[in-house]
């Protein structure tokens, strides 16, 4: 029986899908499970597995071209098999509901012939040991689709569980990609092999080492391979679709942050209770200067350039094995204090891992703060499809020279990763001049 | 020990029973004079004479309540019923009087009673007598369901099914009643109601089958053993009370299982255990719990249709290897 195949939900932010590649032509045979296309979500590319059997009989929207979530794609079915009231309900646009179309489909067919009933027992699918229900629906996806629902048999996740393995950085061989025991059994192994050679490692590395038995360093570097972590993986894709075809250039400036540093003291002694650090104070300011310049607090799409209204912050936070960006939406309009709990309340949620995606998702811009690390410059990698982001360095004070004097200054350096493709370099040097102009007489914020 | 039918090891623990207790009598359509429809009661008669063993007209809710009524007043009825499909006709009296007497009585009245017979599938007899009926009655407290698949089962539970002070329901398979196997000779031999035997040992998943399945499910395992695939096939042999802790410890060992049964799916037996597993076991399981069953149609008249609708050993084999992924 024919089979409707939608686009699916790939990613949990997903409301509409780009076909990158089909990997199967019109009349190719395709089985349960064998990938179909390749499709670009928001997040990145993904492998769209087939959910029927048969030939593939019909392409409904070619390579390049874009769907919402739940519109017919293809059609597979048997190569003989009438598919036209299937055509006719994807060309009217409506988004299927397989258990309808199936059922649709085995009344017309037996309408077709002289309607036995046996005939029609037969389409039912007494062979079949799935039902047709589902199909379609997009709603059986690989087990570890990124971010997606983690598909895993009970005692798989209870052996995953008592060995410590993270369920997400496995892949499912049982069917839809469903993890199964063996392969958390297959995942022990790996790490038993692994443990079994780490005693070893680490009992030479106890063993005192006089100039004698220094060892002779030759070769390569003996090395271990860890398992990747789903974040792991993520960071290092949309990365990758970054660096690679965005255009970046930087522009560097120095800050001085006295009077920064002198505002904050004042807070402090109005209330030592508001804990106001130098971060919320630029992620406030760079907001403002946003504001000022909206062609920085853009995005680069296929066609068009989009502006935004508003200046979501997106904050790098670093946790355990990745780092993660929170949004402070409209941050410029929103107090110091405001933006201060925010940041911390997000910034502890990340860390725990409890941060919705809607939380991290869809900054208009991005700052990285590296200073707490004595880190004094450095540049930092766009957030696609922002078009910038902020790197922040350490504020610690330098000896300038004012009025010919020589003084010491609390100095910050900032350096702004640019998408050339939307800012040009003057753009953005007008921007880092707000910034700095701000930054330098905080009390610009309330003028 | 010696090796007989089902039909002799019935015969056995029925004759056996009768010289134990002289309060067992028989009753049922052509067990006396014609020595049985399919000749379990053969001798008996002769044996135990007529007021022991009973030629009763075709009237099953009559006989049936004959029996109720004798086992109130102390004797120990076996009532057998031509096939179980007759025994629809007896229902009122099985369910409402011998399932619910004790109850209702507060305890006065006893209904030490068998009700035997064959049940499920024939040959071509069609559809109305190749029933399998057993969670029809397996459904009502008050009753046991007992349904044995080898001679030295069919032998061990009779006798324990004659000598129980509750109403019994002793289902055996017109199919299996020539297969043949080895049974203890003492007299005492038995086998306790409620206990299920492991008929395979396995370790890659669990088959639970009774009855006209059990021989079906132990080709299913050979086959699968030669696929690298180590089955354990359990026989519950009582419906109710079911050993289901002797399911459940098996699906802990090997996380799979699939049910083969003759009956209908839809509120079968089956679907208990599976419910069952599922509440006490769900942590365990590697793959959701597989049904292999009779057809949901009535049984077809010909043969080959009758064929497809009776589960076979290669049904079960792809259910295997569907639960354990290859």
């Amino acid at each position: 029986m024919a089979t409707q195949v939608v686009m699916p939900k790939l990613s949990p932010t997903m409301e509409e899908g780009q076909l990158a590649r089909w990997l199967k032509k019109e009349g190719d045979k395709v089985s349960m499970g064998e990938p179909l296309a390749e499709i670009d979500t928001d997040k990145a590319t993904m492998e769209m597995q087939s959910l029927g059997n048969g030939v593939l009989r019909k392409i409904l929207i070619q390579e390049g071209e874009s769907a919402p979530l739940g519109q017919i794609i293809a059609i597979i079915g048997e190569p003989d098999e009438d598919i036209s009231a299937l055509l006719a309900q994807a060309q009217s646009g409506a988004s299927a509901s397989s258990d309808k179309a199936s059922s649709k489909a085995a009344p017309e067919e037996a309408d077709a012939g002289e309607a036995p009933s046996a005939a029609q027992q037969e389409a039912s699918g007494g062979e079949a040991p799935e039902p047709s229900s589902g199909n379609g629906a997009g709603a059986r996806q690989d087990g570890s689709a990124d971010g997606g629902r983690l598909v895993v048999s009970p005692i798989a996740a209870r052996m995953a569980a008592e060995a410590g393995i993270n369920l997400r950085s496995l892949t499912g061989s049982g069917p839809s990609g469903r993890i199964i025991k063996r392969d958390i059994e297959e995942a022990i192994k790996a790490v038993g092999a692994q443990a079994k050679e780490a005693p070893a490692r680490s009992l030479r590395a106890v063993e005192p080492t006089t100039p004698a038995q220094q060892p002779e360093i030759t070769g390569a570097s003996p090395y271990r391979d860890e398992p990747m972590s789903e974040m792991r993986r993520v960071i290092a894709r949309r990365l990758v679709t970054s660096i690679g075809p965005i255009p970046h250039f930087f522009l560097t400036t120095e800050i001085e942050m006295d009077n920064v540093a002198e505002m904050r003291a004042s807070i402090k002694a109005l209330d030592p209770e508001l804990k106001i650090s130098v971060n919320d104070i630029i992620i406030k300011v760079a907001a403002a200067a946003l504001i000022e310049h909206p062609q920085v607090n853009a995005s680069f799409q296929e066609k068009t350039i989009r502006y935004y209204e508003r200046a979501d912050i997106g904050v790098a936070v670093a946790i355990e094995d990745g780092l993660i960006t929170p949004v402070i939406r409209s941050a410029d309009r929103k107090s110091l204090s405001q933006i201060a709990a925010e940041v911390r309340e997000l910034a502890e949620r990340a860390r725990s891992r409890r941060l919705k995606p809607e939380e991290y998702t869809g900054a208009t811009f991005s700052i990285s703060n590296l200073g707490m690390f004595g880190i004094t410059e450095f540049t930092a990698v766009i957030n696609p499809p922002e078009a910038a982001i902020l790197a922040v360095g350490e504020m610690k004070p330098v000896p300038v020279v004012r009025n010919g004097q020589v003084v010491t200054r609390q100095i910050m350096r900032v350096t702004m990763s640019c998408d050339h493709r939307v800012i040009d370099g003057a753009t953005g040097a007008q921007f880092l001049q707000t910034f700095k102009r701000i930054l330098e007489n905080p009390l610009y914020l309330i003028v | 020990m010696a090796v007989i039918t089902i039909r002799e090891a019935l015969n056995q623990a029925l004759a056996e029973e009768m010289r134990r207790d002289e309060n067992v009598f028989l009753m049922g359509e052509e067990v006396a004079a014609y020595q049985g429809a399919y000749k379990v009661t053969k001798g008996l008669l002769q044996e135990f004479g007529e007021k022991r063993v009973i030629d009763t007209p075709i009237v099953e809710l009559g006989f049936a309540g004959l029996g109720v009524g004798a086992a109130m007043a102390g004797l120990r009825p076996v009532v057998e019923f031509m096939t179980f499909n007759f025994s629809i006709l007896a229902t009122d009296q099985i369910i409402n009087s011998a399932a619910k007497m004790l109850y209702m009585s507060g305890g006065q009245f006893n209904i030490p009673i068998v009700f035997r017979g064959p049940n499920g599938s024939a040959f071509q007899v069609s559809s109305q007598h190749s029933q399998a009926l057993e969670s029809w009655y397996a459904y009502f407290p008050g009753i046991k369901v007992v349904m044995p698949s080898t001679a030295a089962d069919a032998k061990g539970l009779l006798k324990s099914a004659i000598r129980d002070d509750n109403p019994v329901i002793f289902m055996e398979q017109e199919r299996m009643y020539g297969n043949k196997g080895e049974v203890p000779e003492d007299e005492d031999f038995t086998i306790p109601l409620g206990v299920a035997d492991i008929k395979r040992e396995g370790k890659d998943a669990t088959i639970v089958a009774r009855s006209l399945m059990v021989p079906v499910a132990l080709k299913a395992a050979e086959e699968l053993e030669k696929q690298d695939v180590s089955c354990e096939v359990i026989d519950p042999r009582t419906i109710r009370p079911l050993d289901i802790e002797t399911i459940i410890n098996s699906v802990k060992k090997t996380n799979r299982l699939v049910i083969a049964e003759e009956s209908h799916p839809f509120c079968g037996v089956a679907a208990e255990i599976s419910a069952e597993v599922m509440e006490r076991a769900f942590d365990y399981l590697d793959a959701p719990v597989r049904r292999v069953t009779g057809a949901d149609v009535p049984m077809p008249y010909a043969k080959n249709l009758e064929n497809l609708a009776i589960p076979g050993v290669k049904q079960i084999v792809d259910a295997v290897r569907e639960v354990a992924y290859i």
